[in-house]
This record gives structure tokens, C-alpha cells and sequence, in this order.
């Protein structure tokens, strides 16, 4: 096998699977194609019906055949059922050698191993968390993983890269039309914004609802023009406890309260925190007890934002609904209090996933963040951040839109523990790179902070006497001394089994099965 | 120059920053190594009230670990042992001393004899581990009435820098209610202050035991400081907060003492006997207390909000 | 120093280590099983703590059994100890 070495040091082979491969050469520098694919067109007569009972006459309507490519979107996160649904019919029809593209795997989807062993899907192109992803490590599928962030998700569909054959696409609510939302229904989820690419560029598309309602359905999230059936289920296609949590946890653990409170502490230090201020963060712990902080530093110096983008939390919404913001925009929502925003609060926004991070489109919500916090499992020397492998070499996570607000935002934390149990977060060398350093601001930790040299910001957070700043090697260090040494590296094959695609679509890593 | 000898010997001992002193429970692993990030002056890992008795090894060996092999960098790092009467005081001490922690917090200390026992004891294991002998200090807290009345000979006892007041034990020893006011305590607050005062060492407050309530901790520590506590026992890493924002003088109080301490410098370099500030005459008392002022904003501004 | 008895100590807390020693027969020597999330980064190093304590103590028979919930050095070796000591009937 021959092999580039891409900017960011990493050795990608110039050709997998058939593909050739372009190194990953700096953000804003990769390649991009001239024309957006164009779906087939499609012909629904005012004679025809749109609405079937059975998943498969659906599935033989679309002419799905072997080699092809499917789609679903992860609204549902760990309450969705479709994609084991659809995955076992398809099965059951015989039908192999399929690519699955969701915009997430999630814990729920094990279901689905048996299909990778046989043969029956053959490659995944998302971000993979849970059993699917550790049986990918191991090396249990024939093809290959491609994990993408939202933004490069949302490009991969309209340039083209990937041709989407069928998307199904979980429907909370759908009329006999196939006029979508997500915010009625027994399995409301909010936004809808991760199928909107997928509804627009499949060849043919599939909604399945257990909500079917009468024409017109609004509002209207997926429009009609988009969907070629409507798949009425009287099996659940979720479970609701799944979809929505109806709190979630702000962390008690007085390290992520610091590292939280230090985040809020580099944002004063960077003057971006004044009126107009723009900012997105996670639905973790750690992340949403920066939002809490965040909030209450507002509210003291009066300050009053533009736009924050969701993941929308309670949290979130709690600030827009004091004027702290005066929009959300909103690609996923996480809780029910944000789901019954975005339906009755008119400054609360769905929007796709190209809007929101697309960076080959004329303009992503991205660019205009003033500030991300961030996580990751792995941070190196050179600010390259690990969001999909252990540092035992496996698979465990996708990284959601970590490229696209990295490179986007002014300034973009990274919010982590010095250690994870034994495991130390900050390291030589990444297993593998999610995120190049080259968009990473700081890393915040329990035991202080550090600047990225390359960044902006360095030296107007450096001259700040109250921030805990060391460099990136002394937390390194500091680590290191916690824990009597390094961690072994892990063993690997030399097969690839993974691939991490920068959000233009050139190539930032690869991943090798783990041996054990 | 005479003058300048009486004003060194009129300074305590020991001048640490004590405004928060965060007790560690002494067999938690992810406590004990995380002690030291969340900013407190000081660190007691407990190995008496936080231990239930079949432990009482465990958290001995863990605490022993800990100060030998992990970086508390400049941060004041004491033990507080279990008191004399039991059978597990001289193994914690046998234990602990040699990994040359800063202070041992004595317990229900009642009499200056307990002071001179332990005193006894260190200088033995500090000899047998070639320590240098007398660097360990002795910071009693004093928990029951009778610990109360003796105050004074504590409080002259060799090593102690540091004498703490255990409000709980106290209050049942009295028999008073535990308010969350403190008003209880009252008199002897100031009789400890008082003791501490004449033998130049350090009066620490009580804990305050809710730790959701943040403002309510605020305020008490802030009327702990005005009766004159140099700093407060804390039970939990977000309790540092408020207590050091009731340490953060006023800007008044800086400038206040900036005069004072400035005046007191120039007529050191200038030979004078008197210093004075505005036409007033200052003594050196107040100059000791505007030199801890800004101790306190020094620190408080490295780390304020 | 002999082993009499089974002992345990630590804890399943995160950051601890919970360590089950057991006596064992002459010249049978030191035997530990390990359970930890960091196994293949640090299974090795995390044994050769644990032994490292069995043999200060001058033991040379014994059955280990740690279950490790991402404890650090300092910690492997004061619940080993603890356990050990207990074990001995000290």
C-alpha cells in the first residue's frame, strides 16, 4: 500500500476500498467539486397514493437493490427503532452488500451486528459509538467506516461523494402527503435538521411515522416535494424515554465544576463576551455547567447575545426565554423543554445540517460562533483532538460537529480531565485525529490550561494574570507524573478499518483493527 | 533600630494565608488526589470522623501514599489524626510523620499535656526518620468545653501555629443547639481569638456544614472575619469560593492599609520610631493587621471572579 | 510476613481498587488476577505495583484478585498493603 503524509502527520493511504484518497491539507484548502449532485427526479400524479401499511412493499417500491445505499438520521438517538427495523427487512428481502449512512449509530443499533458479519451491510459511513463501533475495531465488517462530522456529512450528500439510494427517515409526525416535524407526536424529538440533507438529495425517500395525520401537517419541517412515501407503522419506530430526556444532569463532580468555571473564565479573558455574543456548547455534564456559569456572568454584566446553537437544552432555552439570546438555532434538541420551544417560541429555529455546517455551501451558521466548548478523548502536544478512538486503539465514538465549529468558531475550547481514571487526556500523540490543532484555541483542565501558540488569542489570554496558564507539554507532564509514566500503545493489524474525513472531504486519519 | 527588633518580635510565627482549609476524607482515592485543584489554602486529609472505625488502616495507608508519592505543590498539606485516647493516634502517627506533612490536626485536644505528648512523640519519629526536629506543627482543635477553659496554655503549647474550633462536638459538649447563625458559639469564638491573639498564632472557624448554600456560608465567614478568624475550616471544594470572596477586602480597606503599610516601610528606611499616616499616629498592631489585609487581596485578586 | 486469611480492601469507587488477597500453598508464589478499564495500557505496570508491595512485605505465597476502577499508583499500593496487613492478621 502507498502512502501520503498529510498535514496534520498522518499517514493516509493514496488509495482504500477503491477510493482515491486526497491527505488532509489545511482547512479551507481541500477539494471541492464545481456542481451539487443532483437526486433523480421523481413523478407523484394527483391519481396516486403515497401511503402504505408495509415497510416492504415500500422498500420493493423504491427499487432498493444490492449494492446500494441507505440512509437514516439519529433524532432518536438511543430511542430510535427504524434503523433495525428497515435493517432487518432488508435482511429478511435478501438484499446484501449495503452501505448504511445514518447521521449516527448509537448503542440501540447492536441489533445490526449479525448483518455486518454476514455480509448483508457491508459498509457504514457515520459516526459510530457503542457495540457496532468496538465490532468495527475488531474488524467484524468487510468495508469500511467513514466518520464525518455534521458539516462533513451534510457535504458528503451534496457533492455528491455519497449517492443516497433510499432514505428512511423517522417521522414523529407526517401526513399523507409526507409533510414532516418533529415536534408532535408521542415520539417528538425537535429538530429534524440532520434528514434535511438527506430528504433533499436521496433518489428516492421513505418517511415511516406511527403519526399520521391529515393533510396539511404543520409546520412543516420535510416537505412533501422531497418524500415518495409515507409508511404508516403500527409498530413503534421509538421509544420516547430514549428520544428526549426530560432532565439532564448538570455535573456535581467538582472537577468538571472547574473546568467548567475555567472555560467562562477563558471567554471573560478573550473579550468576545460582550453584547452581540454568539456561542454553542454540548449536552454534556461538564459543558452544560459552563452554560450555567455562562448565564450567570450575563445576567450580572447585563450582557445580551445574538444566537446560540443547539443542541438545545433546557439550559439554553432558559436563556433565551431571560433575553440572554434572542435566537437559538437549532440542529438537535435534547430535552422536552427544548422540543416545546422549538414549537412555541418563534425565536427558537430548526435548521438543517448544511445550514448549520456545511462548509461547501455560501455560508454555515458555523462560521459565525463567536466561541464552541468542546471534548474529546485525546488531546496531543500538537492540539490535535481524539473524539472516536480509546487510548486502547478502539472505536467508540463519532464527533458530531467537532470539525465544523472548531474550524468555524473565533475561539474554540476544549474542555477536558487531565485524566480519566488512569488514562491520561493530554499525550504525545493522538491515536487518532478528529480535529487538527490548527483550530483549537485552548485546552481546559483541572490542573490548568493551554494556549495553542498558532492561536489568536494567545497573547491577550496570555497576559491574563488570572488564568492558570501552562503549556500544553507541562500538562502533559503533570499527567504523566499522576500516573507513573505512559500507557502502552496499542497493538493494531495493519488492516484499516476505519477512516476519518476532514469536513471537505480530504482524509485526516485512519484507523487500524485492534489486535487482541 | 531598637524599635525595629520590638516590632519583629511582636509578628507571629507563622504567617501562612489560611483563609480555607478543605478537609480531605482520608480513604476516598479521587478526593485525595484531586485535593489540590480547587484552590484552598490548606488541606487536612482526615483520617478521625470521616473514617468509620474498620477502616481506619485503609485511610492511614492511603493518605501515607499520597503525601509520599503525589505534588501538593505550595499548598499547606496537614493530617488530622484520630485523638489520643484512642489506639489508632500513634499508628497514624508512626505512619504519617515521615512523609514530612506541614501540620497534624490534634482533636479534642483539652489540655496543654496533650499538645506536650504529641510534641513528645514527633520529636521521636522525626528523630528515628533524621527529620529535623520542631518543623512539624501543632494545630489542636478544640471541641469540648473543658478544651475550651484551657485555651490559653493550648495556645502557648510548643509547635502550635494554628488552633481550630470544632463547632459540632462543641455545641453537644455544652449542650447549646447547633444554629445555623453560630450564636451559640459566641463567647467562645472570642475567648479563642483572644487566646490565639496574645500567643501571636492563628484562630481557625468552625465548618458550616450546608454546602448548598453558598450565600449563607458567605455570610458567616464574613462575620467570622470581623470578630477576628484568620480563616475557616471547609468541607467541600465549592465552599473555597465564598469564603475567599468574604476574604477579598474592600478597595477601601486596600487603599486603607497601602497607606499604613508604605508609611510603616518608610519609617523603617528612614530610622524613625513613629509612624504616621494623615497626621495620626499608627501602632504596630495595625500595621500587622493592613500587612495581613493585603495578604488577602493579593491573593483574592489572583483568583477572583 | 504470611498470609492466614482471605482480606479485602479498596473499594468498586471510581479511582479505587478493590484488592481480595487469599492464602495459598507453599511455593505455589504470587498469582494476580486483574480486572481494570486500562488493562492493555496499564495491566502490566498495575501488577507489577501490586507485586512490588507483596515482596516488601516479605511474602511469597500468595492469590491476589484486583479489580481496578482506574486507581493510581499510590492507591494500588495502600489498598495492597491494606490488604496484605489485614490478611496477616496484623
Amino acid at each position: 500500500m502507498k502512502f501520503n503524509t498529510n498535514t496534520a502527520n498522518r499517514k493516509i493511504p493514496t488509495e482504500l476500498h477503491g477510493r482515491k484518497l486526497i491527505p488532509f491539507s489545511g482547512k479551507g484548502k481541500g477539494p471541492y467539486r464545481k456542481r451539487k449532485y443532483a437526486p433523480k427526479i421523481r413523478k407523484v400524479s394527483a391519481s396516486d397514493n403515497k401511503v402504505l401499511k408495509s415497510l416492504r412493499k415500500a422498500i420493493k417500491k423504491s427499487e432498493l437493490t444490492d449494492g446500494e445505499t441507505i440512509s437514516f438520521h439519529h433524532h432518536f438517538r438511543n430511542g430510535d427503532f427504524l434503523l433495525n427495523i428497515v435493517c432487518h427487512e432488508i435482511a429478511k428481502m435478501g438484499l446484501k452488500d449495503i452501505r448504511l449512512v445514518p447521521s449516527s449509530i448509537q448503542g440501540v443499533h447492536k441489533e445490526i451486528l449479525p448483518y455486518l458479519e454476514k455480509g448483508i451491510i457491508t459498509s457504514i459511513n457515520c459516526g459510530t459509538s457503542g457495540t457496532i463501533a468496538d465490532a468495527i475495531s475488531h474488524g467484524k465488517m468487510e468495508g469500511l467506516l467513514t466518520i464525518r462530522s455534521h458539516g462533513g456529512r451534510a457535504r458528503s450528500i451534496e457533492n455528491g461523494d455519497v449517492e443516497i439510494d433510499v432514505a428512511f427517515i423517522a417521522s414523529p409526525t407526517s401526513d399523507i402527503y409526507g409533510n414532516i416535524n418533529g415536534v408532535y407526536g408521542e415520539y417528538a424529538c425537535g429538530s429534524l435538521g440532520y434528514a434535511f440533507p438527506d430528504a433533499q438529495f436521496a433518489n428516492h425517500v421513505i418517511a415511516v411515522t406511527n403519526n399520521l395525520v391529515p393533510f396539511p401537517n404543520t409546520p412543516i419541517s420535510i416537505s412533501q416535494e422531497h418524500v415518495d412515501t409515507v409508511v404508516e407503522l403500527d409498530k413503534p419506530i421509538g421509544d420516547p424515554s430514549g428520544i428526549v430526556s426530560t432532565t439532564l444532569r448538570i455535573t456535581r463532580d467538582p472537577k468538571g465544576l472547574k473546568i467548567a468555571r475555567n472555560c467562562i473564565e477563558v471567554l471573560k479573558a478573550s473579550g468576545l463576551l460582550k453584547d452581540g455574543f454568539s456561542y454553542q456548547s454540548g449536552a454534556g455534564g461538564t459543558t452544560l455547567a459552563a452554560t450555567n456559569y455562562l448565564r450567570e456572568y450575563m445576567i450580572s454584566k447585563k450582557i445580551k447575545g445574538s444566537f446560540a446553537m443547539g443542541g438545545a437544552t433546557k439550559s439554553l432555552v432558559k436563556m433565551l426565554e431571560d433575553g440572554l439570546f434572542k435566537t437559538i438555532l437549532d440542529v438537535q434538541s435534547f430535552d422536552t423543554y427544548a422540543v416545546n420551544s422549538l414549537l412555541n417560541n418563534l425565536n427558537h429555529i430548526e435548521i438543517g445540517a448544511s445550514q448549520y455546517a456545511n462548509p461547501f455551501t455560501s455560508g454555515c451558521v458555523v462560521n459565525l460562533l463567536d466561541t464552541i466548548i468542546l471534548g474529546g478523548t485525546e488531546v496531543d502536544v500538537n492540539f490535535n483532538v481524539n473524539t472516536s478512538t480509546e487510548s486502547d486503539g478502539r472505536i467508540m465514538w463519532g464527533m458530531g460537529g467537532h470539525q465544523d465549529t472548531a474550524e468555524g468558531a473565533k475561539l474554540t475550547i476544549i474542555a477536558v480531565p487531565l485524566l480519566r481514571g488512569r488514562i491520561p487526556i493530554i499525550v504525545d500523540d493522538v491515536i487518532s485525529i478528529n480535529s487538527p490543532g490548527e483550530n483549537i484555541d485552548v485546552v481546559v483542565t483541572e490542573r490548568g490550561m493551554a494556549i495553542n501558540p498558532n492561536s489568536p488569542y494567545y497573547s491577550i489570554l496570555k497576559r491574563n494574570k488570572k488564568l492558570d496558564i501552562k503549556s500544553i507539554d507541562e500538562l502533559k507532564k503533570i499527567a504523566e507524573d499522576l500516573i507513573s509514566g505512559k500507557p502502552k500503545k496499542p497493538k493494531t493489524t495493519d488492516r484499516i478499518v476505519a477512516m476519518i474525513e476532514y469536513r471537505d472531504g480530504s482524509v485526516l486519519d485512519v484507523i487500524y483493527q485492534v489486535e487482541d | 533600630m531598637k524599635k525595629k527588633e520590638a516590632i519583629n518580635k511582636q509578628k507571629i510565627k507563622d504567617e501562612r494565608l489560611r483563609r480555607t482549609r478543605l478537609y480531605v476524607p482520608g480513604n476516598n482515592p479521587a478526593m485525595v488526589q484531586n485535593a489540590s485543584i480547587y484552590g484552598a489554602d490548606s488541606l487536612i486529609f482526615d483520617l478521625e470522623d470521616s473514617i468509620p472505625l474498620n477502616e481506619k488502616d485503609a485511610a492511614r495507608y492511603l493518605v501515607r501514599n499520597a503525601l509520599q508519592n503525589l505534588d501538593f505543590s505550595k499548598i499547606e498539606v496537614t493530617v488530622r489524626i484520630n485523638s489520643l485516647e484512642t489506639e489508632y493516634c500513634l499508628k497514624d502517627l508512626e505512619a504519617i510523620i515521615p512523609t514530612k506533612p506541614d501540620g497534624i490536626l490534634l482533636p479534642k485536644t483539652e489540655l496543654l499535656e496533650d499538645v506536650l505528648t504529641i510534641d513528645k512523640e514527633l520529636a521521636r519519629i522525626e528523630k528515628e526518620n533524621n527529620l529535623p526536629i520542631g518543623k512539624i506543627q501543632i494545630m489542636p482543635i478544640i471541641e469540648s468545653a473543658l478544651g475550651v477553659l484551657n485555651i490559653e496554655k493550648i495556645a502557648s503549647g510548643p509547635r502550635v501555629t494554628v488552633i481550630g474550633l470544632g463547632g459540632e462536638d462543641l455545641t453537644a459538649d455544652i449542650g447549646a443547639k447547633r444554629t445555623k447563625s453560630g450564636k451559640e458559639l459566641e463567647y467562645i469564638a472570642s475567648r479563642i481569638i483572644l487566646a490565639c491573639a496574645a500567643n501571636k498564632i492563628q484562630a481557625i472557624d468552625t465548618v458550616f456544614t450546608d454546602i448548598n448554600d453558598p450565600q449563607g456560608l458567605f455570610e458567616i465567614a464574613k462575620k467570622a472575619i470581623e470578630i477576628g478568624f484568620q480563616g475557616k475550616s471547609i468541607i467541600h471544594p465549592s465552599q473555597v469560593e465564598p469564603v475567599h470572596r468574604a476574604f477579598m477586602p474592600t478597595e477601601i480597606e486596600i487603599a486603607k492599609a497601602e497607606k499604613i503599610v508604605n508609611a510603616y516601610k518608610d519609617s523603617i528606611k528612614r530610622g524613625l520610631g513613629v509612624i504616621s499616616v494623615d497626621g495620626r499616629m499608627i501602632d504596630l498592631p495595625v500595621v500587622i493587621r493592613s500587612e495581613r489585609i493585603l495578604k488577602r487581596a493579593k491573593a483574592g485578586l489572583a483568583t477572583d471572579e | 510476613m504470611k498470609i492466614e486469611r482471605i482480606a479485602q480492601a479498596g473499594s468498586l469507587e471510581s479511582c479505587d481498587i478493590l484488592i481480595t488477597v487469599e492464602p495459598s500453598k507453599p511455593k505455589t508464589g504470587i498469582h494476580i488476577h486483574l480486572e481494570s478499564p486500562a488493562v492493555k495500557q496499564f495491566g502490566d505496570r498495575i501488577k507489577s505495583e501490586i507485586t512490588e508491595v507483596v515482596k516488601r512485605l516479605e511474602i511469597q505465597n500468595v492469590k491476589i484478585i484486583a479489580i481496578d476502577k482506574g486507581s493510581l499508583e499510590y492507591c494500588i499500593k495502600a489498598r495492597t498493603e491494606t490488604a496484605l496487613r489485614r490478611a496477616s492478621g496484623e
